[in-house]
C-alpha cells in the first residue's frame, strides 16, 4: 500500500485553471469523498482510465468549484499509481480550498518532489526526464532547507520548540520508566500524563485555529454583498469604500469570483464582490445565474446581507437567508427616511448580528468595524504570535494533534500504544521544524534519570 | 615464529564469549567446518558482569536469537534459578522477561554443547594475527604459537579482552576481564587490514560472600510463578530457587565516594575509554545526580553451588579500600566481606560504520565482527549479533547471499541498522524505545517473525517448525470464529460486563467485539462461549492480544509497509557517491562512510536529506536503463 498524497500541480499564481494531483492507492476513494459528477451514474471509483468527469467539487462547507476530473489507472499515469487530477478554476484561495478538502479526506501533503520521486520508484521515469527532473527536485530541496532555517527564528519555531520539549519530556519519562523497571524510576502518573498531554493539545489547536485567521489577515475576508436589487448594496458599498476611505489595490485572479473591491476596515480587509439576486426563476440562463451565487455565499468568508428598513421580507430576501447556510453572516439593515416596514423579529431569529446603517449620517460604519474585527477574532491578533504557514504545516499540527488524542485514548488500554503514539506525535512535529525524534529522546533519558547497574 | 599449516575450516570464530559461541553454534549447523578459538576453554560463555540473561529489550532480543534457531534461550531456561516477568501492566509490546542465571551451570552447560555439536572444534588459543592468504581471498587466523588456520571467513569477537586494561583506584595493568589474560596483538593486525578500533570502557560491582550479609535487614525481591521461558521450545515447567533482595546507598555511602573522587582513575584522568551511558559506576551517579538521596542495588547470587553474590548498580573503580568503606555503610552490608573486587576495564573495538548489515567489515570480505568488539554491550546484544555474524559468515562461506534483518522484523535488525547506519559513540545498549515499530516485535511473537527466516536457513528443525505453523493455524482459525460467535445479551453476561466496569448489552454482540474491550478477558467469555475449542496458553495470548491490539498493529504495519518499499530498493556498496552530481557534500561524505545497503539506510544516514534520497532515486533509475 502506497501512502496517498496529493498537491497542487500547477505552478502558483493567477492562471486560468489549477490542477490538484491525487496520487496513491487510494487515489480514487479520495477523490470520490470531494469529487461528485455531473452525471449521476459515473464515478470516479469506477471510471476507466484517461477518463474526464465533469462535476463539483465540495467540502464540508458544501460546494467550492466546478471541475473536472481526470483518472489515470495504475501504471497508466505520471506516478505509476492511481492518479485523479482535479482541473479547477485557478486562484489560490480556490485551489488551496479544494487542496484542503482533499487533504482532509485522506490524502497526505506531498513532500518537494514526491511525485517525480514515485514516478522513479514505479519505473515511471525515462533517462532524459530524469535528467531534467534532478535540477528542479534538487532545488527544492534548497527552498525547503531555506524555508527551515527561517522558520527557525521565528514565533512558530519557539511555540512548537515549547511543545516538543514537554512531548520529549514526558516520552523519556515513559521510556525510562519502562526500559528501566527495576531502577527506582519515578512511575509516570496516568493523572500527570494525562494533564500534560491535553495541555500540547489544547496548544496545537490553538495554532491549528488560528491558521485561518492567518491566512484571513494575509488574503483578506472574501466577503459577499448580497441582496436584491435597490435595497442598498451601493449604499453600503460606497459607506466601506467611499472616497474618504483607503482602496486597498485590487489583486485579479486569485480568485473565481469577481472582486469589485479590496476594501481596509479597521484591521480586517475584505475583498468585497456582488452577486447576482437569489430568486426562483423558470430562465434556463438566469437558473445558471442563481445557483452560481448560492454557491458563492457558500463558499464566501462572510456575507453581509443588505436589507431595506422600508419595505417588507420579499419572498427573494428569505430565499437570500436560507441559501447563506453555515457562512458567516451579517444582516445589513439600510435605514431611509421613510417608515420602517421591516419584520424585525424574522431578520433577529435568522441573523445572530444586525448592524444599521444609514446613507445620511454615515452611521454603522465603526460598528460593521468592530463586529467584522471580533466575527474573525482580529482584535487580538498579534503578527508576532506564532502562526503556521501553510497547508503542510497545518498538516503536520493536525497530524500529531491527532497521534496525541490516540495517546490520550490508549492511557486507559495500554502504555507502551500511548509511547508509540507520543513518539509519532513527536515525528509529525519536528517534521514541521525538520528535527529527529529518537535520538532526543533516548538523550534525554540519560540526562534526567539515574538508570543502569 | 615459526608458523606452521595447522588445519583449513569454513568458519574461524575468535573469542568464545555470548557473541563466539552463537556464532560458531550457527556455523557449524548450517554445515560449515567451524573452529572456535577462546583464550582460555575456563573462561566459554562466561558472564563476567551480571548473572543475569534478559531484561528490558535484551528479554527481546533472546527471545528472537531462539525463534530464528540461537541457543540462548534454551541455555537460559536450562540454568536460570529465579525469573521475573519485567513490566506487566506497561502493554504487551514491553513484557520482558529476565532470568539469574547459575553462571558456571551456564558455562558448563555450553562448554559441553559446543563440544558435542557436528562440524566443531573448540580450541584454546590466543589468536595474534588475521591476514589474507596469498590468494587474496581466504583469511588466516594465526596463533601465539604459530599454527596458521586457512579460512574462508573469520568472525571477531573478542568482547572486552583485546588490550584489556583492568583499573582500581590508582592501579592499572593488563588483563582481560575476570582474572582472564588481555589478548595483545591482535588489534595491530586488524590495523593493518585498515580496521581502525578506538577504546571502549564498562565497569562491574564487586562479588560479596554471602554470609557476610545480614539478610533480616534487606528487601527480598521472589521470582514470578509461572515461569515464562525464554525458549519456545522449553515445555517441561521451570522453578524459582532462589529469592534476589534489594539495598540502598545511603548519604554515608556517597560522603565516601565524593571524599575519594580524586583517587578514582576515571575522575583522574586516567581512563581514556568512554564508558556505557546506562551503565554508569557509581561514582557516576553520585556525581551526575547528586540531588538523589539514595540509588537503589540488588544483591544477586551467582549460583546455586557458591556464596558469592553479584552487588548490582554498584559498580566502581575506586582504590579497593575505598570499595570496603563505601559498601560497609550500607544497611545490611556493615560486615560485608568483598570476594573479587569492582574494576574498570578498557578495551579495543571497531567503529561498527566499518561493517556492513551482514556485519562483515566493508575492508576485507570475509571477515566479520560481532559482540562488545562492535561496540555495544550486553551478552544479549553480543549474542544477537553473533547469531546473525555466524550465519552471515556460514553463508559467505558457501558463496550464497546473506541475511539481512531489516528494522521492521526485529530487535536483532534494529540494533544492526543502528550500528551499522548511526554508528555508537558509546557502548550500545538496545532498549525499547530504540524500536518505532515495538508494538509489532513483541517477545510474544518472535517465533512469528523469525522462525520462518530460522527454518528457511536450516537452524529450526522440521518438527519445531510444524509445531509453529500449528499454532498459528490456530490462532487464525479462532480468531475467525470468534468473528462469528454471536453473544445474546444475557443476565449472566451483563452481570460480567457491569462488574467489569463496561458497558451491558442490549443486543447480540460478536465474542471478537467482547475480546477487544479492555476491560474483559479472552478466558473471562469462557462460560458464555461453548463450543470453545481446547487451546494452549500460548495460543491464547496470541487470540487476545492479536484482537485487543488490532488497531495499533494495523497501524503499525501500514508504517512497515511503507518503509519496506524504500528498504527493497537495493544499493550497491560500490555506488560511485563522489560521481553522483545534486548529492550535497556532507550527504556525500556521509554516504562513502557508512555505505548503506538500501536507499531505506540510506534515508535514515543523519545528514542525508529527503532532497538526497530523489537524487539517488534518479540516479538509480538511470542506471537501470
Amino acid at each position: 500500500m502506497s501512502q496517498t498524497i496529493a498537491a497542487i500541480a500547477t505552478a502558483q499564481g493567477g492562471a486560468g485553471i489549477g490542477v490538484i494531483r491525487i496520487s496513491g492507492d487510494n487515489a480514487r476513494e479520495v477523490a470520490a469523498r470531494v469529487f461528485t459528477p455531473a452525471a449521476k451514474k459515473k464515478s470516479v471509483l469506477t471510471a476507466a482510465g484517461y477518463t474526464a468527469l465533469f462535476g463539483r467539487v465540495y467540502d464540508k462547507n458544501g460546494a467550492i468549484d466546478e471541475a473536472v476530473a481526470l483518472v489515470f489507472a495504475a501504471p497508466k499515469s505520471y506516478t505509476g499509481e492511481d492518479v485523479v487530477e482535479l482541473s479547477c478554476h485557478g486562484g489560490s484561495f480556490l485551489l488551496q480550498r479544494v487542496l484542503a478538502a482533499v487533504l482532509e479526506n485522506g490524502a497526505a501533503p506531498a513532500q518537494a518532489g514526491e511525485f517525480t520521486k514515485r514516478a522513479f520508484l514505479n519505473g515511471k521515469l525515462g533517462l532524459t526526464q530524469a535528467e531534467a527532473v534532478m535540477d528542479i527536485i534538487s532545488a527544492n530541496g534548497e527552498q525547503a532547507a531555506r524555508a527551515a532555517l527561517a522558520a527557525h527564528d521565528g514565533a512558530l519555531y519557539h511555540k512548537l520548540s515549547g511543545i516538543v520539549a514537554e512531548l520529549v519530556s514526558l516520552s523519556a519519562s515513559l521510556a525510562a520508566w519502562i526500559d528501566f523497571p527495576e531502577e527506582d524510576v519515578p512511575a509516570v502518573q496516568i493523572d500527570a500524563l494525562s494533564a500534560a498531554l491535553n495541555s500540547c493539545c489544547a496548544q496545537l489547536d490553538v495554532l491549528i485555529a488560528g491558521y485561518n485567521t492567518t491566512r484571513i489577515v494575509r488574503e483578506g475576508i472574501h466577503t459577499v454583498i448580497a441582496g436584491k436589487p435597490n435595497v442598498g448594496k451601493s449604499t453600503l458599498m460606497n459607506l466601506l469604500a467611499g472616497e474618504t476611505r483607503s482602496i486597498v489595490t485590487d489583486i485579479p485572479g486569485t480568485t473565481r469570483d469577481v472582486v469589485d473591491i479590496t476594501v481596509r476596515l479597521g484591521s480586517a480587509v475584505l475583498r468585497l464582490s456582488d452577486t447576482a439576486g437569489i430568486r426562483a426563476t423558470d430562465d434556463p440562463v438566469e437558473c445558471i445565474g442563481v445557483s452560481l451565487a448560492k454557491q458563492r455565499l457558500l463558499q464566501a468568508d462572510l456575507v453581509l446581507a443588505v436589507f431595506d428598513s422600508s419595505a417588507e421580507l420579499t419572498d427573494e430576501d428569505k430565499q437570500l437567508t436560507e441559501a447563506i447556510g453555515s457562512t458567516p453572516a451579517i444582516a445589513v439593515i439600510n435605514k431611509s427616511d421613510l417608515p420602517t416596514q421591516i419584520d424585525r423579529a424574522y431578520i433577529e431569529s435568522h441573523y445572530k448580528h444586525i448592524v444599521e446603517i444609514s446613507a445620511a449620517t454615515g452611521s454603522g460604519y465603526q460598528q460593521l468595524t468592530t463586529l467584522i474585527e471580533h466575527l474573525f477574532a482580529l482584535e487580538n491578533f498579534d503578527p508576532m504570535k506564532p502562526v503556521l504557514a501553510n497547508a503542510r504545516q497545518l498538516n503536520c499540527a493536525r497530524r500529531a494533534r491527532a497521534l496525541l488524542e490516540e495517546a490520550l485514548g490508549a492511557l486507559s488500554l495500554t502504555l507502551d500504544a500511548v509511547c508509540v503514539n507520543i513518539d509519532c506525535g513527536l515525528d509529525a512535529l519536528m517534521e514541521l521544524t525538520g528535527e529527529r525524534v529518537s535520538d532526543t529522546v533516548i538523550e534525554s533519558v540519560f540526562e534526567r534519570f539515574c538508570v543502569g547497574k | 615464529m615459526v608458523e606452521y599449516l595447522a588445519a583449513e575450516y569454513d568458519v574461524a570464530v575468535i573469542g568464545a564469549g555470548h557473541a563466539g559461541c552463537e556464532a560458531a553454534l550457527a556455523a557449524a549447523r548450517l554445515g560449515c567446518e567451524t573452529v572456535l578459538f577462546s583464550l582460555s576453554l575456563d573462561a566459554v560463555a562466561n558472564m563476567p558482569c551480571n548473572p543475569s540473561i534478559g531484561g528490558t529489550a535484551k528479554g527481546h532480543l533472546v527471545r528472537e536469537i531462539d525463534a530464528l534457531g540461537g541457543e540462548m534461550g534454551r541455555m537460559a531456561d536450562k540454568t536460570l534459578i529465579q525469573s521475573r516477568m519485567l513490566n506487566r501492566g506497561k502493554g504487551p509490546a514491553v513484557y520482558s522477561l529476565r532470568a539469574q542465571i547459575d553462571r558456571v551451570r551456564y558455562h558448563n552447560e555450553m562448554k559441553h554443547l559446543l563440544e558435542r555439536t557436528e562440524h566443531l572444534i573448540v580450541k584454546q588459543a590466543e589468536v595474534v594475527e588475521v591476514r589474507k592468504a596469498q590468494d587474496g581471498i581466504l583469511l588466516e587466523a594465526v596463533t601465539r604459537l604459530g599454527a596458521v588456520y586457512r579460512c574462508r571467513s573469520v568472525i571477531v569477537s573478542t568482547g572486552t579482552y583485546l588490550n584489556g586494561k583492568i583499573y582500581v583506584g590508582e592501579c592499572s595493568y593488563p588483563s582481560g576481564p575476570d582474572g582472564c589474560q588481555a589478548a595483545t596483538h591482535l588489534t595491530a593486525s586488524l590495523n593493518r587490514l585498515g580496521i581502525a578500533t578506538r577504546r571502549f570502557k564498562t565497569g562491574t560491582p564487586a562479588r560479596i560472600l554471602k554470609s557476610s550479609i545480614d539478610f533480616s535487614k534487606l528487601e527480598e525481591q521472589p521470582g514470578d510463578e509461572p515461569i515464562v521461558p525464554f525458549s519456545f521450545e522449553t515445555k517441561l515447567p521451570l522453578r524459582n530457587v532462589v529469592p534476589c533482595h534489594i539495598v540502598y546507598t545511603n548519604e554515608r555511602t556517597h560522603e565516601v565516594i565524593r571524599q575519594n573522587l580524586h583517587r578514582s582513575p576515571l575522575y583522574g584522568g586516567m581512563i581514556e575509554g568512554i564508558g556505557p551511558r546506562y551503565c554508569p559506576s557509581i561514582e557516576d551517579k553520585v556525581v551526575r545526580f547528586s540531588d538523589k538521596e539514595r540509588h537503589q542495588l540488588f544483591i544477586e547470587p551467582l549460583g546455586l553451588d557458591t556464596e558469592e553474590m553479584y552487588l548490582q548498580g554498584m559498580s566502581s573503580s575506586l582504590p579497593e579500600e575505598v570499595q570496603v568503606k563505601m559498601y560497609r555503610t550500607i544497611k545490611g552490608l556493615e560486615q560485608v566481606q568483598i570476594m573479587r573486587n569492582a574494576y574498570a576495564i578498557e578495551y579495543d573495538c571497531c567503529n561498527p560504520l566499518d561493517l556492513l548489515p551482514t556485519l562483515q567489515f566493508k575492508q576485507v570480505n570475509g571477515l566479520f565482527g560481532a559482540g562488545q568488539f562492535n561496540g555495544t554491550s550486553g551478552y544479549e546484544e553480543a549474542a544477537a549479533q553473533g547469531l546473525i555474524a555466524g550465519i552471515n559468515a556460514a553463508l559467505y562461506a558457501k558463496g550464497k547471499e546473506p541475511l539481512l534483518l531489516d528494522r521492521a522484523s526485529s530487535y536483532i535488525g534494529t540494533l544492526i541498522d543502528d550500528l551499522t547506519t548511526k554508528g555508537c559513540q558509546d557502548p550500545y545498549r538496545m532498549m525499547t524505545s530504540r524500536s518505532e515499530y515495538r508494538l509489532l516485535l513483541r517477545q510474544d511473537n518472535a517465533d512469528k517473525r523469525l522462525t520462518p527466516i530460522g527454518y528457511s536457513l536450516g537452524l529450526i528443525s522440521e518438527e519445531r517448525y510444524q509445531a509453529f505453523v500449528e499454532k498459528y493455524r490456530q490462532v487464525d482459525e479462532e480468531i475467525a470464529r470468534l468473528d462469528k460467535v454471536i453473544v445474546a445479551p444475557s443476565e449472566a453476561v451483563n452481570a460480567l460486563l457491569v462488574s467489569r466496569e463496561t458497558a451491558p448489552l442490549s443486543t447480540g454482540a460478536r465474542l471478537s467485539e467482547l475480546v477487544r474491550r479492555p476491560q474483559v478477558s479472552y478466558l473471562d467469555l469462557a462460560p458464555f462461549d461453548e463450543h470453545r475449542p481446547p487451546l494452549t496458553d500460548d495460543v491464547i495470548e496470541q487470540v487476545e492480544i492479536e484482537i485487543k491490539y488490532e488497531g495499533y498493529i494495523k497501524r503499525q504495519l501500514a508504517q512497515v509497509e511503507s518503509m519496506r518499499k524504500l528498504e527493497h530498493k537495493a544499493l550497491s556498496p560500490d555506488t560511485p557517491y563522489q560521481e553522483i552530481s545534486g548529492l550535497r557534500l556532507e550527504a556525500r561524505e556521509k554516504l562513502l562512510k557508512v555505505k548503506p545497503l538500501s536507499i531505506g539506510q540510506a534515508s535514515r544516514i543523519s545528514g542525508v536529506s529527503p532532497a538526497d534520497i530523489s537524487v539517488l532515486l534518479v540516479w538509480l533509475a538511470r542506471g537501470q536503463k
